[in-house]
C-alpha cells in the first residue's frame, strides 16, 4: 500500500502541492466487530482546488465510509484505524483533520468542509422553519451576525440556488424533494467553504430535477470555486460531472482516471458498472451486469479482491494484491489502475486477446 | 393476444376540502402477452395510481379494465392472474418467515400445487426459474440473510408461484445496486417471454425503459402525452415533456466541452422561464404547458392526439395538422 501513496506524492499530471486543498493518505476504516469488517483499506487521493472529483463503486464498497472518515463523522462502531487526512487552505497552510479536536474541529466543520447528504427529507428538521435552520448555522460558526444580517445571508443562499427567498419561512414539508435537496445544498455552502462533499445528493430525486440541481451545483462551482467530493453509484452521472475520477471496490479504490477518458477504463470492474448502464440513445446491445457479489470485508482479502467476478482473471490475480500503478497513455496523466492486465510483470503471461478491450 | 386492456381509466383521491383530486385522467391502453411495456413519468405523474388501480388497490372513479376480455372479473381470480413486483425488496418480504414460506403460500392459496412433496417441487421449481440455487439452501433462508438482488429475485418467484398472465412491476429495479440491476430485467425478460406474460415496467429510467420494452407510454400529469414503440418515443421523441427527459439523461459519450454547452443552452431555457412553474392548470388546457419552451396560445385548450404512424401517438398541440403559428 506504500507504494501507491509514493506514487500520489509525486502527481506526474503537473499538479504542485499548492493547488491541492486535500489530501488523504492510507486511510484505513475498521467497523468493530467479533471479526471486524474492513471498510476502507487504504484509501489514498488528492482533491485539487475548485475540481469535481467523482467516487463511483457499488453498495458497501466504502464510499460512504471514506466521506466520513474524511469529515471525521464516524462513530463507533466504525474506527479510524490508519491513514492521514490534510486539509490545505487558500493560504498554504495545513490542517492535520485527524488530530482536530474539540472546538477546533467543531470551528473547522462547514466552515472549511461541509457536506450534503443523500436525502434531503431526512437532514432538514420537519418542525422547525427553513430560515431558522440557516439561523443555527450562523448561531454556531458566525456568532458575531447579526439578526438582520443572518435574514439577508439566508435570502442571498436561496436565492442563489434559484428558491424564492419567501420559502425561509416555510417548514421542509413545504417543499418539494428538489427544493428540499436545493436547501440543503444552499446550507453547506452558506459559510463558503473549500470543500463540499455531496454524498448521492441527487440519487432520490426525479431525472429532470436531478439534471436541474446538477447543473446548480456545476454553475455555483464555477462561481465561488469550491472543490466538490461527489459520491454516487451512477457512473454515467458522475462521467458528466467530474474533472477526475475515483472507482472504489471493496474498500480499495482500483482505478482513477480523468472523466472524459473513462470509458477506456482500464479495470474490469469499472468496464462493469459502465457496461451497467444501457446508453439512452446508443445502438441496442446485450446488456449485463456484473455477476457475483464483493467479497466479505471481515475476512483478509488475498489477491484482487475483484478476481472472483471477473472475466479476465488469471494466476496471479488470487495469490498477488493488485497495486494501483501508473497507466502510459497519451494524454492521461494521472491514470491510474490496480489490475494484473495493466501490469507488464504479470501482462506477458497472457495472451492480448484474454484482456479487456478497450 | 391481449391480456389486460385498460379503458378510460380514471383514479381520484378524496381531497379533504373541494373536488377530488384526479391523479390519472381517462387513460386506456392494452397489455400483450409475451410483450413488456414501459410506463416512464416523474414523481407525481400517476404511474403509481395507474398500477394501484390495476392491481386493485384502489378503486377507480371511472373506466374498465377488462382482463382477457372481460370485464368486473372476480377478486380471487383477478389477482391470481395480475401479479406485483415491488420496488423495495428490503420492505415487501417479511422478514419472520422464510423464503420457502414466502413462494409457498401463494401457490397454495391459489390451488397451483397440493400440500406436501407436490409443494416442495414448486418451490423449488420457481427458485430454479428465477436463477436461486441451490434451491434448498436459498428456500431456508429469511429475507435478512439475502442481498438485495436475491430478495428481488424472491419476490419476482413470489409473482410467479401463482402462474400469472400479468405481471406489474413497479421500478423492480431502481433500489438495488447498479451492477445487479441489468440482471434482474434481463431475468424479467426472460421469464416474460418463457411464459408468456404481459409486463408493465413502470420506471422514470428512460434508458432501461427503452431497452427492455416494445412500448412506451410517457405520463405528464395523470395524462399520456406520447407512446409508441420504445426507440420510435426515444430516438424521435416529439413531445416536448419527452424530449426534455431525453435530455435530463446523462449522457455517457459526451465530453466535458459537449456537456457544458448542453448545460449553458438548459440554463438559458431555464432562465427564460420561471424556476417554480407547477402551478396547476386551470381549465383543459395541456398540463405540461407552464413548463413548456413552445407553448402557445391554443395551448389552453385541451391538445388533441395526433398519429403519427406506427403507433407512435402525441399529445401536443405542435403535432396536430391546423396548429397555429408558434
Amino acid at each position: 500500500m506504500i507504494d501507491t501513496v509514493a506514487g500520489l506524492a509525486a502527481d506526474p499530471s503537473g499538479s504542485t502541492a499548492q493547488d491541492v486543498v486535500l489530501r488523504a493518505e492510507n486511510v484505513h476504516v475498521e467497523y468493530d466487530g467479533e471479526r471486524p469488517t474492513r471498510a476502507v483499506r487504504g484509501v489514498s487521493f488528492e482533491l485539487r482546488r475548485g475540481e469535481v472529483l467523482g467516487i463511483a463503486g457499488e453498495s458497501g464498497c466504502g464510499k460512504s465510509t471514506l466521506a466520513y472518515a474524511v469529515t471525521r463523522m464516524m462513530k463507533p462502531p466504525a474506527q479510524l484505524t490508519g491513514g492521514s487526512v490534510v486539509f490545505r487552505d487558500r493560504e498554504g497552510r495545513e490542517t492535520d483533520l485527524l488530530a482536530l479536536e474539540g472546538e477546533e474541529l467543531r470551528a473547522f466543520r462547514w466552515n472549511r468542509l461541509s457536506m450534503v447528504f443523500q436525502s434531503a427529507m431526512n437532514a432538514l428538521n420537519p418542525v422547525t422553519t427553513v430560515g431558522r435552520q440557516f439561523d443555527d448555522i450562523y448561531g454556531a460558526h458566525r456568532p458575531e451576525m447579526t439578526k438582520s444580517e443572518r435574514a439577508e445571508r439566508t435570502k442571498a443562499l436561496l436565492e442563489m440556488v434559484g428558491i424564492d427567498a419567501g420559502r425561509a419561512d416555510g417548514y421542509p414539508h413545504e417543499l418539494s424533494g428538489g427544493m428540499r435537496q436545493r436547501v440543503v445544498i444552499a446550507m453547506a455552502l452558506a459559510l463558503e467553504p473549500d470543500v463540499v462533499i455531496m454524498d448521492e445528493p441527487t440519487t432520490a430525486l426525479d431525472v429532470v430535477v436531478q439534471r436541474e440541481i446538477l447543473d446548480e451545483i456545476e454553475r455555483l462551482r464555477e462561481e465561488l470555486g469550491f472543490s466538490v467530493i461527489f459520491i454516487t453509484h451512477d457512473l454515467g452521472l458522475l462521467l458528466e460531472i467530474s474533472d477526475r475520477l475515483a472507482v472504489m471496490y471493496a474498500g480499495e479504490i482500483v482505478e482513477y482516471a480523468p472523466a472524459e477518458r473513462l470509458t477506456d477504463a482500464r479495470h474490469p470492474y469499472t468496464q462493469g458498472l459502465l457496461r451497467s448502464f444501457p446508453d439512452l440513445v446508443g445502438e441496442r446491445r446485450e446488456l449485463r451486469g456484473i455477476p457475483g457479489s464483493p467479497p466479505d470485508l471481515r475476512g483478509e482479502v488475498v489477491g484482487c479482491a475483484f478476481a472472483d467476478r471477473c472475466e479476465y482473471a488469471f494466476e496471479p490475480c488470487r495469490a498477488v494484491t493488485p497495486h494501483l500503478l501508473d497507466i502510459a497513455r497519451e494524454g492521461a496523466a494521472g491514470w491510474r489502475a490496480a489490475c494484473h492486465l495493466n501490469d507488464p510483470e504479470h501482462r506477458s503471461s497472457v495472451s492480448d486477446a484474454e484482456g479487456p478491450q478497450s | 393476444m391481449t391480456a389486460l386492456e385498460v379503458r378510460d381509466l380514471v383514479v381520484e383521491y378524496a381531497q379533504s376540502r373541494g373536488k377530488p383530486f384526479r391523479a390519472v385522467e381517462k387513460l386506456s391502453f392494452t397489455l400483450e402477452a409475451g410483450r413488456t411495456l414501459a410506463l416512464v413519468g416523474e414523481s407525481g405523474s400517476g404511474k403509481s395510481s395507474v398500477l394501484k388501480a390495476l392491481s386493485r388497490l384502489v378503486t377507480p372513479a371511472g373506466g374498465q379494465i377488462l382482463l382477457g376480455g372481460r370485464d368486473k372479473v372476480p377478486a380471487k381470480e383477478y389477482r391470481r392472474a395480475v401479479q406485483m413486483v415491488f420496488q423495495d425488496p428490503f420492505a415487501s418480504l417479511n422478514p419472520s418467515h422464510s423464503v420457502d414460506h414466502h413462494l409457498r403460500r401463494p401457490l397454495l392459496a391459489t390451488g397451483r400445487a397440493r400440500r406436501g412433496t407436490e409443494a416442495d417441487t414448486a418451490v423449488a421449481e420457481l427458485l430454479r426459474q428465477v436463477n436461486l440455487t441451490p434451491a434448498a439452501d436459498v428456500a431456508r433462508k429469511r429475507p435478512h440473510e439475502l442481498s438485495g438482488g436475491q430478495r428481488q429475485r424472491v419476490a419476482i418467484a413470489r409473482a410467479l408461484a401463482p402462474a400469472p398472465d400479468v405481471l406489474l412491476a413497479d421500478e423492480p429495479v431502481s433500489m438495488l445496486d447498479v451492477s445487479i440491476r441489468l440482471e434482474i430485467l434481463n431475468l424479467l425478460d426472460d421469464l416474460k417471454r418463457q411464459r408468456d406474460l404481459a409486463l408493465l415496467y413502470v420506471t422514470h429510467d428512460l434508458a432501461t425503459a427503452r431497452h427492455f420494452s416494445s412500448d412506451i407510454m410517457v405520463m405528464y400529469r395523470g395524462q399520456v402525452v406520447e407512446r409508441g414503440p420504445s426507440d420510435e418515443v426515444i430516438l424521435n421523441p416529439k413531445h416536448p415533456y419527452t424530449q426534455l427527459l431525453a435530455a435530463a439523461a446523462p449522457r455517457t459519450g459526451a465530453t466535458r466541452a459537449e456537456v457544458r454547452a448542453a448545460r449553458q443552452v438548459r440554463a438559458a431555457a431555464r432562465s427564460a422561464r420561471d424556476a417554480e412553474r407547477r402551478e396547476t392548470v386551470v381549465g383543459d388546457g395541456c398540463r405540461f404547458r407552464p413548463r413548456c419552451p413552445f407553448a402557445m396560445d391554443v395551448c389552453a385548450t385541451r391538445p388533441p392526439e395526433a398519429a403519427l404512424g406506427g403507433g407512435h401517438r402525441v399529445l401536443c398541440w405542435l403535432q396536430s395538422e391546423g396548429k397555429a403559428a408558434a
